[in-house]
């Protein structure tokens, strides 16, 4: 144990996600020994952030307006929607540039165990979102584990009646590696999921 | 498949263990409390990454040290594998293969192969159902290893569905809002999918072993004659189709939802089945008929010696008949002599010689049957000495 705030400040950081109390310890000194001027700025931009940062009105992702950038941006095509667990997802499928359409942030998985169910999640929002028609499909990106594949059987009930293409990411092998790397999970799925070639 | 060398830290009574083995018939000798289970225990240990005594690793570190390390070489087909695990309770055990790390324990399965047999088989004749669905299911895994992960799947997804259940149930009882139940028909779907894949194995695997344990115990029992069945909750006709089995799993999860919601539990599915183990009574009395009976119950203490062994012995036959892929499994017979007769140690001997390689242990040399020429270990206060 450390000296009050030093202890408070290892204890605040071990709150945080994959910090454990070993990384805290680290983290501490390491801000304790940086230049004050550097804490200050982290400390402002962790105010900031928590003061600025909203959740967008459309897609729950974060945004900084009332709507994010991916939601304002125009030349985005109005009919597909990508449903994803987090914010950090939206990044993901970002950086392929292959996704022209927009997101809709769920805020997790369905979950019984962790005390999720679709209430605590934003189906509500989304349902709302598809009742106008504008939408056509609808690809469900959730996490390929058993919480996200059983939200996506379940979201894929509640919008099939609807009228809608509903699409799954497809669970295979990785790109660029080698077959006898797969597990038996990955590599039986990607069995499952084989399809013809186009010669 | 053999293991040509074990050595061993801190594991159970042993500070400090090497000892080099050969094919064929091993056996270690002593007296009771002296060590010689641990022996095979870490060799069924670097087969399974489980021991068959214990369900946790603490026992398993010999008392006061902090961890314990295992390790053997392992021989087939000509080619030598250096396996070694470290157990560390309290911490993720880890594990390398031919001096490397590996990422994961569980990637050094199937390196080693055992099939073990000891007195703690008892219980798959006369314990609950839950110690005869494990019995099937290992061997599953060992047979084919994909159904580790649907086993994990399985136990996953019914412990989501489970709590939805309970949570439901209890706010039902407080007459408060309860959780939205929407989500039970996405549960049910996966739990029927995976569930259906594994009753389907399981029901392959039953009609592939009940022949060959009827055989075991015939060689083993004085005549008698065995049958392994199989009861779902999902139908009393499952079907060994796995399409059809998810049917009838929906079917079932369909009548059984009032009482599940009432009670907070998945009543239904492969957790709840059970392998029937039956046999003829070869007591062979007048007025007895000889139809099967349960074996749960009705068979006598030597009758449920002889079945445990029978399940054990075709486990064995099985692994070993499945060809080249695995390599012909270690078999282990731990003080399994002692129980039976002049006449069935001999038949046992007979059996088990021409298998690469046999360990067995026993309190006392008369126990084990002259048949079993081979390397012979004197275990006594910790030491292993050849004899």
């Amino acid at each position: 144990m450390y000296e009050g705030v030093v202890q408070d400040l290892i204890d605040e950081l071990g709150h945080l996600p994959n910090i454990g109390p070993k990384s805290a310890q680290r983290i501490a000194f390491h801000l304790l020994q940086a230049d004050p001027a550097e804490v200050r700025r982290l400390a402002e931009v962790l105010i900031r952030a928590k003061e600025q940062v909203r959740f967008c009105a459309i897609c729950f992702n974060v945004a900084e307006q009332q709507e994010c950038r991916i939601c304002r941006d125009p030349r985005r095509e109005p009919a597909s929607l990508c449903v994803v667990e987090e914010s950090k997802d939206v990044v993901a499928v970002e950086k392929t540039r292959e996704f022209r359409g927009r997101y809709h942030v769920l805020g997790g998985a369905i979950s019984p165990i962790d005390g999720v169910g679709p209430d605590d999640l934003r189906v509500k929002e989304l349902l709302k979102r598809l009742a106008d028609g504008a939408i056509t499909e609808v690809i469900l990106a959730t996490d390929p584990n058993l919480e996200g594949e059983a939200t996506a059987t379940y979201l894929a009930r509640l919008i099939k009646p609807m009228g809608l293409r509903v699409t799954r990411l497809a669970s295979g092998l990785p790109v660029g590696g080698d077959l006898e790397y797969a597990d038996e999970v990955t590599l039986g799925r990607a069995f499952e999921g084989r399809r013809q070639l186009d010669v | 498949m053999r293991v040509t060398h074990l050595s061993l830290a801190d594991f159970r009574s042993y500070a400090s263990l090497e000892i080099a083995l050969q094919g064929g018939v091993t056996a270690f000798v002593g007296p009771n409390g002296q060590g010689k289970t641990n022996l095979v225990e870490a060799i069924g240990y670097i087969a399974t990454l489980d021991s068959h005594r214990v369900a946790t690793d603490q026992p398993l570190v010999r008392f006061g040290a902090p961890r314990a390390i295992v390790r053997a070489n392992v021989e087939r087909e000509g080619r030598t594998q250096l396996v070694e695990i470290e157990l560390n309770p309290g911490g993720a055990n880890r594990a390398r293969l031919n001096r490397n790390p590996v990422p994961r324990p569980r990637e050094v399965l199937g390196v080693l192969r055992t099939v073990l047999f000891a007195p703690e088989d008892l219980a798959l004749v006369k314990g609950d159902p839950g110690e005869r669905r494990r019995f099937l299911d290992e061997l599953l895994v060992a047979r084919w290893p994909r159904y580790a992960g649907v086993r994990a799947d399985y136990d996953r997804v019914l412990k989501q569905r489970n709590t939805l259940l309970r949570t439901a149930a209890m706010a039902r009882r407080n007459k408060t809002s309860g959780p939205n139940l929407t989500t039970l028909d996405a549960w049910d779907h996966h739990l029927a999918k995976v569930g259906g894949e594994l009753v389907g194995a399981r029901l392959a695997l039953i009609s592939a072993l009940s022949p060959l344990v009827d055989k075991c115990y015939a060689e083993i029992a004085e005549g008698g004659a065995t049958r392994i069945g199989y009861r779902s909750t999902l139908s009393p006709e499952p079907d060994p189709a796995v399409d059809v089995l998810t049917e009838q799993f929906l079917a079932a999860l369909g009548q059984a939802r009032a009482n599940e919601l009432d009670r907070g539990i998945t009543l239904v599915g492969p957790h709840r089945d059970e392998m029937v183990l039956e046999l003829t009574s070869s007591a062979g009395e007048a007025g007895l008929s000889a139809g099967l009976m349960p074996a749960r119950g009705y068979a006598s203490h030597g009758e449920s010696w002889s079945y445990a062994l029978a399940l054990r012995l075709a486990a064995y036959d099985l692994l070993r008949s499945d060809g080249s892929e695995g390599g012909e499994p270690v078999l282990i017979l731990d003080d399994v002599f002692a129980e039976l007769d002049a006449k069935r140690r001999r038949r046992l001997a007979e059996r088990v010689s021409g298998a690469d390689q046999v360990l067995i242990t026993a309190a006392v040399d008369a126990d084990v049957p002259e048949q079993l020429i081979g390397q012979k270990f004197a275990v006594a206060g910790g030491l292993v000495s050849a004899a």
